[in-house]
């Protein structure tokens, strides 16, 4: 009735012309020409290393390390191993990373609803300052915050700023009063946690009155009243006690107490001041990426200016603005490492830097810190992912 | 198909190629220069002027290398390297020979596949301070913050004395020897430490050179010389013997004035060995009879090297000391070139 021809079911072409097969064999054949070409380089670098008589392996991260580090988060001294220092060089990382996230991710949202404001002024300075910050290379940035900004403005530790002598800032770091606490604090830790935990209850619940009954709740004064409330009740009721550590100006510098150096402050102004300009024009981006008509209606509902962009637009924009900034959070990661020139001992420094110098690994060193921040940035990426699939738009 | 296959083949017949090894004089020959790792920038060791022309001890050491071999000291390239990059430049071939202001220790001699060929520096680590500290001795030194170069033998060496002493310091490190300076100079740290020779130089490129004081502790010894690959003795003995015949030139009085005059004249057979009229002192290492005479020629006896770029009536100001010749007070010491 068709008039279609039928195929014959019993003729057989050759196998070598079936697609499927072909596909199978050359996805075989590529696989293994990939494997084969990992596998050779790695024998070969093998080979080499021995040929030339350089040691290989990683028994070095057991051997005493012998040098001091600026900052530590955990505990460390030169009889420590090189193993603990890719440990502390890491923390060091991650600490002025995340340092630096939640500052660029701030500012380069301000700027960015700032460029596009009605106010002429804070348009052309929020413009004014994505200009200039795209355009200077970032280590001339840190260079400035750290040696122009940062320690010209600071005194010699004899002529420190002192409040209430017990905080102290000079140029060789901020100083503050460390307490030491009994072991009875893990009660008031837990109960931050549990506290947490019945702020996200909290406004689940707080969300599904509202959109049962329409009832507003006060979900921001309640959490952060709980998230203060409970550990500080905890706290009293279980007594504990504690001492304190003053920072005391001996010698040449400030002993004791909780020290912050300033080139952590300096690094973490030029990442995320840099980084906040790029993610200025993806938010800036992401806002013009919303349809106009959305704003009118909002508008017509009688939302002013601040609630139309916070509860229509900016929710919205979200799923344009997530991919590009998962990218600007991977750079500001990477820059990071930028901090061995102004002598911050991150990742790089300690570890790819120092250690390597003086085990001579390369190869074992080097693989190790582009195995950490290829981890880092993956998880950061997956992280990312979730949300803007969390974001996503549910296709009717 | 055909293609691919020609491409297996090609790889194939590469990775066999690549596998097999010369020597790295007849690497130096074939290319007509030497390529020599030098620092990137330290007064009267290794330091590009602002037409890129390099002058320092040890890149007059690299000179009289290609002296020897290729007859010609400007036939050298020179590779500015930082302290992270310095041995795995040698060790994967880019340069022939490191002359870097490297100290001699036990780690990087057996465990990098790299050997020193003998020493061109003795030096030792010391302490740079701000006068206005008004600090004299380095035992006063507790609690100071610490300007250093990462990667060096000076963080141990620091660790080291402050931990016999029982004393407490900070280190800020730096990449560089310029960011270093800076960090020192814009009073980050009390301390500035380094080996005494940097330490001179360091000085003399601050704004104030007065400002600061070098304070008088020697705390380790710092053997500084060059450093070539294992696994290929004829270059390690050239280079090797280059360095020893300047010393010995010093020694028997052979100068870049006078070696013309002695090679004609001279009927002291020591002389005549060095320069090449008498024994074969240059085909046993594979080059030509008048190695060690180009190379005394066209760069000068150690003596002479030592003058121009570090001694008395440069910047740095550094006197002889540990530096001059066995009978003169020093440690230098050249075995018979016989």
């Amino acid at each position: 009735m068709s008039g279609r021809p039928k195929t014959p079911q019993a003729s057989k072409t050759a196998i070598w012309n079936d697609p499927t097969f072909r596909a199978i064999t050359f996805q075989v054949l590529a696989s293994v020409a990939i494997i084969w070409f990992f596998w050779v380089i790695f024998d070969n670098t093998l080979t080499n290393m021995h040929n030339r008589g350089i040691t290989t392996g990683f028994g070095f991260l057991n051997n005493t390390a012998g040098f001091g580090i600026l900052m530590s988060l955990i505990d460390y001294d030169e009889t420590y191993t090189y193993g603990r220092t890719f440990f502390v060089g890491l923390l060091n990382t991650l600490l002025v990373s995340f340092l630096g996230v939640i500052c660029a991710t701030v500012i380069g949202f301000i700027v960015g609803v700032a460029r596009l404001s009605n106010n002429w002024l804070i348009g052309k300075m929020a413009a004014v300052y994505v200009e200039s910050l795209r355009n200077v290379p970032l280590l001339l940035q840190i260079f400035f915050w750290n040696f122009a900004v940062i320690q010209p403005l600071l005194p010699s530790p004899k002529q420190s700023y002192a409040l209430a002598d017990m905080f102290f800032l000079n140029n060789r770091g901020a100083y503050l009063p460390k307490p030491h606490f009994d072991d009875r604090i893990w009660l008031a830790v837990v109960s931050i946690f549990v506290a947490i935990a019945a702020i996200i209850y909290m406004t689940k619940w707080a969300r599904r009155r509202q959109e049962e009954t329409g009832q507003p709740f006060h979900t921001f004064w309640a959490g952060l009243g709980i998230l203060l409330g409970i550990p500080a009740v905890i706290y009293w009721i279980s007594g504990v006690e504690f001492t304190v550590d003053y920072p005391v100006l001996t010698g040449f510098n400030m002993r004791g107490g909780t020290e912050i150096i300033p080139e952590l402050l300096s690094l973490t102004l030029a990442l995320s001041t840099y980084t906040a300009s790029f993610i200025a024009e993806i938010v800036r981006s992401g806002i013009l990426g919303i349809s106009h008509g959305q704003t009118e209606a909002a508008r017509a509902l009688g939302l002013n200016h601040g609630y139309t962009l916070r509860l229509v637009v900016i929710p919205q924009a979200m799923r344009i603005i997530i991919p590009p900034l998962t990218s600007q959070y991977l750079n500001l990661v990477k820059n990071s490492s930028l901090a061995t020139t102004i002598g911050y001992p991150d990742l790089v420094g300690v570890f790819m830097g120092t250690t390597l110098n003086q085990t001579g690994q390369a190869v074992e060193i080097v693989g190790m810190t582009l195995a950490v921040y290829l981890t880092i940035s993956l998880v950061i990426s997956a992280f990312m992912n979730w949300w803007n699939k969390h974001m996503a738009l549910v296709e009717r | 198909m055909k293609k691919s296959i020609t491409v297996f083949g090609v790889m194939a017949v590469s990775m066999i190629a690549a596998t097999a090894q010369a020597g790295t004089l007849e690497d130096v020959k074939a290319r007509g220069s030497l390529s020599c790792g030098v620092n990137t920038g330290v007064p009267g060791f290794s330091q590009p002027d602002e037409k890129n022309n390099w002058t320092g001890l040890d890149v007059d050491t690299c000179r009289a290398v290609a002296a020897a071999v290729l007859g010609d000291a400007n036939k050298v390239s020179f590779k500015p390297l930082t302290t992270k990059e310095r041995f795995t430049a040698l060790q994967s071939g880019e340069i022939d020979v490191l002359a870097r202001n490297t100290t001699w220790t036990q780690t990087r001699d057996t465990s990098l596949g790299l050997n020193f060929v003998g020493v061109n520096y003795y030096d030792g680590q010391g302490f740079l301070a701000h006068k206005a500290l008004g600090v004299m001795s380095a035992k006063e030194l507790d609690g100071a913050s610490v300007c250093i170069q990462a990667g060096t033998t000076t963080e141990l060496n620091l660790a080291d004395y402050f931990r016999l002493h029982g004393m407490k310091y900070s280190s800020v490190v730096f990449d560089t020897p310029e960011q270093t300076r800076e960090g020192f100079e814009s009073g980050r740290c009390d301390i500035f430490t380094s080996d005494q020779s940097q330490l001179y130089a360091i000085r003399s490129k601050m704004a104030d050179p007065a400002s600061a004081v070098v304070l008088p502790e020697v705390i380790s010894k710092e053997p500084l010389g060059p450093v070539v690959r294992q696994g290929d003795d004829a270059w390690f003995n050239i280079v090797k013997w280059t360095l020893f015949a300047q010393i010995e030139a010093e020694e028997l009085g052979i100068s870049s004035a006078n070696v013309d005059d002695l090679k004609a004249n001279t009927n002291n057979p020591g002389i005549k060995r060095i320069l090449g009229t008498e024994d074969n002192a240059g085909e046993r290492l594979g080059l030509s009879a008048d190695w060690a005479y180009n190379a005394i020629k066209q760069v000068g006896n150690y003596g002479e090297m030592f003058e121009r770029n570090v001694g008395p009536n440069t910047p740095l100001a550094i006197s002889r000391g540990l530096n001059a010749q066995w009978n003169n007070g020093g440690i230098l010491y050249a075995p018979p070139l016989r």
